[in-house]
């Protein structure tokens, strides 16, 4: 992986949470003549809000330009494009579409153009009733105008977030999962860091990406006091089979609060829809609700009326950081050498390409010495998938590795080598190799190669039965051997 | 790319795919059965249990005695096999059909055929499929997952454990569970009446003291990391009572809410599927609407009983070889499914021969009445004990009941 640890376990910046605000820092830190470790508490990176959201790279035009997160969506999401050719994660840009299902939304369609216009987007276009019907045929006919956005788009999100940490490590930087910052003092001009477990490292400079648990970080360092409110967002997802698939990404019109609940057709082929925006206590609740799912597809059909929930194949739900109106992302101003990346709610997907640029900027205006390292490798080789390729690549790549031949889920053509390549980048639990691989993410969601799964996780890893969790130490799998 | 051609192939290897080969073969056609686990006899390999083999083979087998049985006839048969083979893609060549064989042996197979029996079986409805909220701890398995692991890879996935459905899979691993030392709190049914068979409920439930939460709706599974409870609520008068509902502790939740027959690939070949059966639509011979392609088993429709799965397999077999070979299905009438009827299997039948059907029934019903109506007249009509949904119904029908049948004319099958 091309990882060094630096000497004596101290680092030069240590990045507290491995979500896609951790992971684009620490692949535009890796570019420089740094020793950077980017540190998790959870089994694998991007099990927090980063793996549940609605994977969108959005239009700029939903946040006034006062806003510091209306200038980082605009920026990060023209950095996607590049980001996309460099780490090849699924990405489109399908365009997005606002809806207005009554003539009085039109007041507010009008004011997001002119907000879209002030950020600068680019092709942002007022629509008439038609022109929605043209651009996406699926829509309620009952519209009546809104807006369209072509820029907008889809991405994977925890792949987005796997391919950067991916492309980070091949250019050092040290990722260490399982990780929980507990405590922190300074020891002269050292951050000294301490684990759950006992472990511990040193790092001169700190950034607090810690999402949901951004508070606690910022706690046990001693800086600033807030509060990170959980929202959670329950989502629905359709069978790729669905007939109700459309073209873009079509959106309510907002509201005060809320962006509202979106149709999304993934970069996959499937179709999400959702979320909810509903303040939670438990940061760690992402239980779903009936009346809530309910509501969802009741709203998704109002805009997509084909909607059906018998092409339902699984719901879930995201937790995402509430602190303030703003994103919070500046040098603490009690303790040195800290950084806030905090309250990174939506737009922050969009955002976090931007946010990497940002904070490596006020790293660097707090101290940080910045020296392009030579040899840095921006490009992450190419990784076959089967999915994607046709009968004739397929037979030539059997050729060379039958793992590929082997198709382990059958719903999304996921071959055996996948599945190990999965693995062997350090995917080694059934949501890890879930999000990493596909498998046991379509309609059968599992029922046919969890068990094959768990097989090559064991013998790829020599882990016995006891160790294969779904998500890491407590979600076991199995409780005895027969 | 390893080219390959035979007259017919079957896309799976279980139960209806052999017994199809077979009978493809028996009309000296050649035949290879497509099949992607390293095993023929499909889901019949992790059912331990015995019961299978009644009607088939006049003797009670287990599901791996069953297999072994077919398997020995249809090595004897001469037909091909290639196992660990998933079929991922079919293209129409004019009057031939390209299928594409994904292998790790054998590379990209290339499988040039003049015909194809449909065999994939089915999979289970899961938990996204019914919409149970709550949280996604781990411990939630369909109850066919469970006993792939129980039964055929030595592990226990729980050892408190609720399983939501009343279906017969379900209910077989509620006794499975409990002699492999695990405790199983209940079954929950949302219906008032068990989906499983009869003697399931007797053998796997009653025998073994396990409650049976019968018009109850699970209304969540709740647990942080692995699952520590599931909430059901009572159903009553057709109301979902939520200020009843009670949690059951448990680490484990075993789905078993249905079956769905697997068509994503009959789709991609142009087959259309009847709602009702989520299985193709097909005439009397059991072709699809695709010439060339025909359907038997799980894939067709869910079935009760594997020896039925046989059975019709064996028939869409022998009509598969005989269109090979050119003959038509002369002509055909269409079947209603009357009152209380859910389906027919085939839709079609031909009257100038003998039929056989598989229907299921909408109701549960002491002393019923199965009726088959030509255009209105009464021209079988047969008393039934006792019918419920989860048991399948078998009609034959002779050419004279279909004597005098015109061009539009329409049977009907009902149930009184």
């Amino acid at each position: 992986m091309g990882s060094k640890n630096a000497a004596g376990g101290i680092f030069d910046v240590a990045i507290i949470g491995a979500g896609v605000c951790g992971a684009n820092i620490a692949r535009r830190l890796s570019q420089y003549e740094l020793d950077v470790i980017l540190l998790d508490k959870e089994a694998d990176v991007s099990f927090g809000t980063s793996k549940a959201n609605s994977g969108i790279v959005h239009g700029g035009f939903h946040h006034g330009s006062k806003y510091l997160k209306a200038r980082l969506e605009v920026q990060g999401a023209l950095m996607f494009d590049r980001l996309h050719r460099e780490l090849g994660f699924p990405f489109r840009r399908c365009g997005i579409v606002v809806a207005a299902l009554h003539e009085d939304e039109m007041r507010v369609v009008d004011q997001l153009y002119r907000q879209g216009v002030e950020n600068g987007v680019i092709g942002i276009e007022m629509c008439s009733r038609e022109r929605m019907l043209e651009l996406e045929p699926k829509l309620n006919p009952d519209t009546v105008g809104g807006l369209y956005a072509p820029a907008g788009g889809i991405v994977e999100p925890y792949r987005f977030v796997f391919s950067l940490v991916e492309s980070a490590q091949r250019n050092g930087v040290e990722v260490r999962t399982s990780f929980r910052a507990e405590k922190a003092e300074r020891e002269g001009d050292l951050w000294k860091i301490r684990a759950a477990d006992g472990s511990f490292l040193s790092a001169r400079y700190v950034v607090n990406a810690a999402g949901l648990f951004a508070d606690e970080v910022s706690r046990a360092f001693g800086a600033e006091e807030y509060t990170i409110r959980a929202r959670k967002g329950e989502y629905y997802l359709l069978d790729r089979m669905t007939r109700a698939r459309p073209d873009r990404v079509v959106f309510p019109v907002p509201t005060s609060v809320s962006k509202g609940m979106l149709v999304v057709p993934t970069v996959e082929g499937t179709v999400l829809i959702g979320p909810t925006a509903e303040m939670t206590d438990d940061k760690t609740d992402t239980a779903t609700t009936r009346e809530h799912l309910e509501m969802i597809l009741g709203n998704a059909r109002a805009m997509i009326p084909s909607i059906s929930e018998n092409d339902v194949i699984t719901s879930f739900a995201g937790q995402r950081p509430v602190l303030e109106e703003d994103f919070y992302i500046e040098p603490s101003r009690k303790v040195p050498a800290f950084i806030h990346v905090a309250g990174i709610q939506s737009p922050g997907l969009t955002a976090s390409p931007a946010i990497g640029e940002y904070v490596k900027d006020l790293l660097k205006e707090s101290g940080l010495r910045l020296v392009e390292r030579p040899g840095y490798d921006p490009v992450l080789p190419e990784r076959p998938r089967m999915f994607d390729i046709d009968h004739y690549r397929a037979d030539a790549l059997v050729a060379e590795d039958p793992g590929y031949g082997n198709i382990v889920c059958r719903c999304e053509k996921v071959s055996e080598a996948e599945i190990v390549a999965a693995i062997r980048a350090g995917h080694t639990t059934l949501d890890g190799i879930k999000y990493f691989t596909r498998a046991q993410m379509g309609r059968c969601q599992g029922g046919f190669c969890t068990y094959k799964i768990l097989k090559i996780l064991m013998r790829e890893t020599g882990m016995g039965w006891d160790r294969i969790t779904k998500r890491g130490a407590g979600s076991e799998l199995l409780s005895g051997r027969l | 790319m390893r080219e390959l051609s035979y007259d017919a192939a079957v896309i799976g290897g279980g139960a209806a795919g052999m017994a199809a080969a077979l009978e493809i073969r028996a009309a000296g056609l050649s035949c290879v059965i497509l099949e992607r686990e390293d095993h023929l006899g499909g889901i019949l390999l992790q059912c331990v249990h015995n019961g299978f083999g009644l009607i088939e083979f006049d003797e009670e087998l287990s599901g791996p005695e069953f297999a072994e049985r077919m398997e020995e006839r249809f090595r004897a048969s001469g037909a091909d096999a290639y196992l660990g083979v998933t079929v991922m893609d079919v293209e129409d060549a004019g009057d031939r059909k390209v299928l594409f064989g994904y292998s790790a042996e054998h590379g990209i197979l290339r499988v040039s055929v003049r015909a194809v029996v449909l065999a994939m079986g089915c999979r289970e409805r899961n938990r996204g499929n019914i919409r149970i909220p709550g949280a996604r701890p781990a411990g939630v398995y369909t109850a066919g997952l469970a006993q792939r692991l129980v039964n055929m890879e030595g592990y226990l996935p729980g050892k408190d454990a609720v399983i939501i459905g009343s279906g017969d899979i379900g209910l077989i691993m509620a006794r499975r569970m409990s002699w492999a030392g695990a405790k199983v709190h209940g079954v929950v049914e949302i219906l008032p009446y068990p989906s499983g068979l009869t003697r399931n409920i007797v053998q796997c439930l009653h025998d073994f003291d396990i409650p049976l939460y019968l018009s109850h709706l699970t209304t969540g599974i709740f647990g942080g990391d692995r699952v520590e409870s599931v909430e059901i609520a009572p159903i009553e008068d057709g109301a979902v009572r939520f200020e009843k509902a009670f949690r059951i502790p448990c680490d484990t939740v075993l789905l078993s809410v249905g079956l769905v027959p697997e068509n994503e690939l009959s789709k991609k070949m142009g087959v259309e599927l009847n709602p009702m059966t989520n299985g193709p639509w097909t005439d009397s011979r059991m072709m699809t609407n695709v010439p060339g392609i025909f359907a038997a088993g799980n894939v067709l429709h869910v079935h009760d009983l594997v020896d039925y799965v046989a059975e019709e397999a064996r028939r869409a077999g022998a009509a598969c070889a005989r269109w090979i070979r050119g003959e038509g299905p002369g002509r055909e009438l269409r079947v209603k499914a009357g009152p209380n009827v859910r389906y027919t299997a085939p839709c079609r039948v031909g009257p100038e021969s003998p039929n056989k059907l598989y229907l299921r029934t909408l109701i549960v019903k002491n002393d019923a009445v199965l009726e088959v109506r030509l255009d209105n007249r009464v021209v079988q009509s047969r008393k039934k004990a006792h019918i419920q949904p989860s048991e399948m119904i078998s009609v034959t029908l002779d050419p004279k009941d279909l004597a005098g049948a015109g061009p539009d004319s329409v049977l009907e099958i009902a149930i009184l």
